[in-house]
């Protein structure tokens, strides 16, 4: 059973309180872009073994989205972040890197 | 090899069974090899069997990180069934049905596979219309299915009840020529006549690298070290992204965890195979009396192969309505294996952008079911590097041009 624990209220609560958004910081393509852009927006994803950027909603709670990093392989979960950011902030890297030294942050 | 038969039965019988010869080798892997696949689960064994049976190709390597169909094949309900909306998914599912039926006599091993009948239900005025298009659609693609009434229902499987409270049973699309097979025997059976081909299975070898030079693929490194190839196929189903990673490209999927249990064994009280899709469940009996169950996704990407407990408690209770004797079953075991889940629910048998790298996956929630038919067009594709007929419409490129199989649709969660 995952666990979350919501940065916007500080509850933690199991996995049913929360909904799953997909892969998160992914960059916005719309009129313009080329096609292989847009196939990257709207399809691609990173889909990593390991260290996962990921969209969630408090759903069951106070309702807002936010940002957590998580291992995929063992649903370890380092931190959860606000959703109004383009990019993992510093803290939320050492943290992963505190436990994952030899993992690297995706280009 | 020496043939399975009533008559080498007999043979060992009378010398206390001490002839029996191993059913594939386990060699060392060689330096180099025509084809290498990675995985060696029912998709990578049946692509390898095609690969040799209908283009000659024997000089193929199956390396596999676990055991011999332990992944996906060794973890699904074994369903069988070709009853889909869209062309390009009806003829692979139908092409894979159709090889099921001769499957025992070509590889000679017992797959068990039981025509038993798989009725979809359709518990919603909108399922019923979606039922009956899908029918339609059968009908023009040579697929046999037809549209059930209620009664009809209630008469192939007595321990529905047809007439809940919140979703009756309105109908159902019914195939009765889907039906289940011994998902193990479909694996063993493949790398049997592998095997026996000269292909080189090769278990406990885990890929941790793909070797490029100029584009093109040139082998990959494992934990038994470095094998070589012209060419590579990844059949790895949940692994497909990471192994499109090591491989420095990435793909339309995400992985996630899907689940499925049985219930203690009971006598035999249905014969047929059931899929209600609006409330999630899918169950059949199996052999030794088990209920088989379907359960449900986990909505978030996920490696672990075990799955979140709660869908087992919404699996079930979606289940008890529609087969109130449920209430009374204990439940026995429950499993996980990690799907490969693509953006439009349709697999991926194509081209890559690493010249003479192909890949098979996607298949999602569906993959058992599919396991001749897409080993046979993943044959044609690696044998020819261009896709025949079969695998032309499930190519990466159909993202980029909008050319979706939107089976999501068509086929609801119970893919």
């Amino acid at each position: 059973m995952l666990t979350l624990e919501c940065p916007c209220c500080g509850v933690r609560g199991e996995e049913t309180e929360f909904h799953g958004g997909g892969e998160a910081h992914l960059k916005r393509f719309g009129p313009g872009s080329s096609d292989a852009e847009f196939e990257t927006y709207l399809f691609t994803r990173e889909n990593p073994k390991g260290v996962n950027f990921e969209r969630w909603r408090h759903a069951n709670g106070c309702g807002k989205w936010f940002h957590a990093a998580r291992c995929t392989m063992t649903l370890e979960v380092f931190a959860t972040y606000s959703a109004q950011t383009y990019e993992p902030p510093a803290d939320v890297i050492a943290a992963i890197k505190a436990k994952r030294p030899e993992w690297e942050m995706p280009a | 090899m020496k043939r399975y038969s009533l008559f080498a039965i007999a043979r060992e019988a009378a010398r206390y069974h001490q002839g029996w010869e191993k059913a594939w080798a386990s060699p060392e892997p060689k330096k180099k090899y025509d084809v290498v696949i990675v995985g060696a689960g029912g998709h990578g064994l049946a692509t390898a069997f095609y690969l040799g049976k209908n283009f000659g190709i024997t000089n193929v390597a199956i390396v596999e990180k676990g055991w011999l169909g332990g992944g996906n094949t060794g973890r699904n309900t074994t369903i069988i069934r070709s009853n889909y909306l869209q062309d390009p998914s009806a003829a692979i599912y139908e092409k894979a049905r159709s090889l099921y039926e001769t499957m025992s006599q070509d590889l000679n091993y017992n797959v068990m596979f039981s025509p038993r009948g798989v009725m979809m239900l359709a518990q919603t005025e909108a399922e019923i219309r979606g039922y009956k298009r899908t029918a339609q659609a059968n009908a023009y693609q040579g697929v046999a299915t037809e549209f059930i009434g209620p009664e009809r229902v209630k008469e192939l499987c007595p321990i529905i009840r047809i007439d809940g409270p919140r979703y009756p049973v309105l109908g159902a699309l019914w195939q009765e020529r889907g039906g289940t097979a011994r998902h193990d025997a479909v694996a063993w059976g493949y790398a049997r006549a592998c095997s026996d081909m000269g292909m080189d299975i090769i278990q406990q070898c885990e890929v941790t690298g793909v070797t490029r030079e100029g584009g093109k693929v040139t082998g990959v490194e494992t934990t038994k070290g470095h094998i070589g190839c012209n060419k590579l196929a990844s059949v790895v189903a949940g692994n497909s992204g990471h192994m499109a990673n090591m491989a420095g490209f990435q793909l339309p999927m995400e992985s996630v965890a899907l689940q499925a249990l049985v219930s203690e064994p009971i006598k035999p009280c249905m014969d047929v195979v059931v899929m209600a899709n609006t409330v999630h469940g899918y169950m059949s009996q199996s052999d030794k009396g088990e209920m088989v169950i379907g359960g449900g996704t986990d909505a978030f990407n996920n490696y672990t192969q075990r799955g979140s407990f709660h869908h087992i408690e919404e699996t079930v209770r979606a289940l008890i309505e529609t087969f109130p004797m449920v209430s009374r079953l204990k439940m026995l075991r429950q499993w996980g294996g990690i799907v490969d889940v693509t953006g439009d629910r349709s697999p991926i048998i194509s081209k890559t952008p690493v010249g003479n790298m192909f890949i098979n996956g996607g298949w999602g929630t569906g993959g058992f079911k599919s396991i001749p038919g897409s080993g046979w067009a993943m044959a044609e594709l690696v044998a020819k590097g261009e896709p025949g007929p079969l695998a032309a419409e499930f190519g990466l490129d159909r993202f980029t041009q909008g050319r979706f199989i939107d089976e999501s649709v068509a086929a609801g969660v119970a893919h």
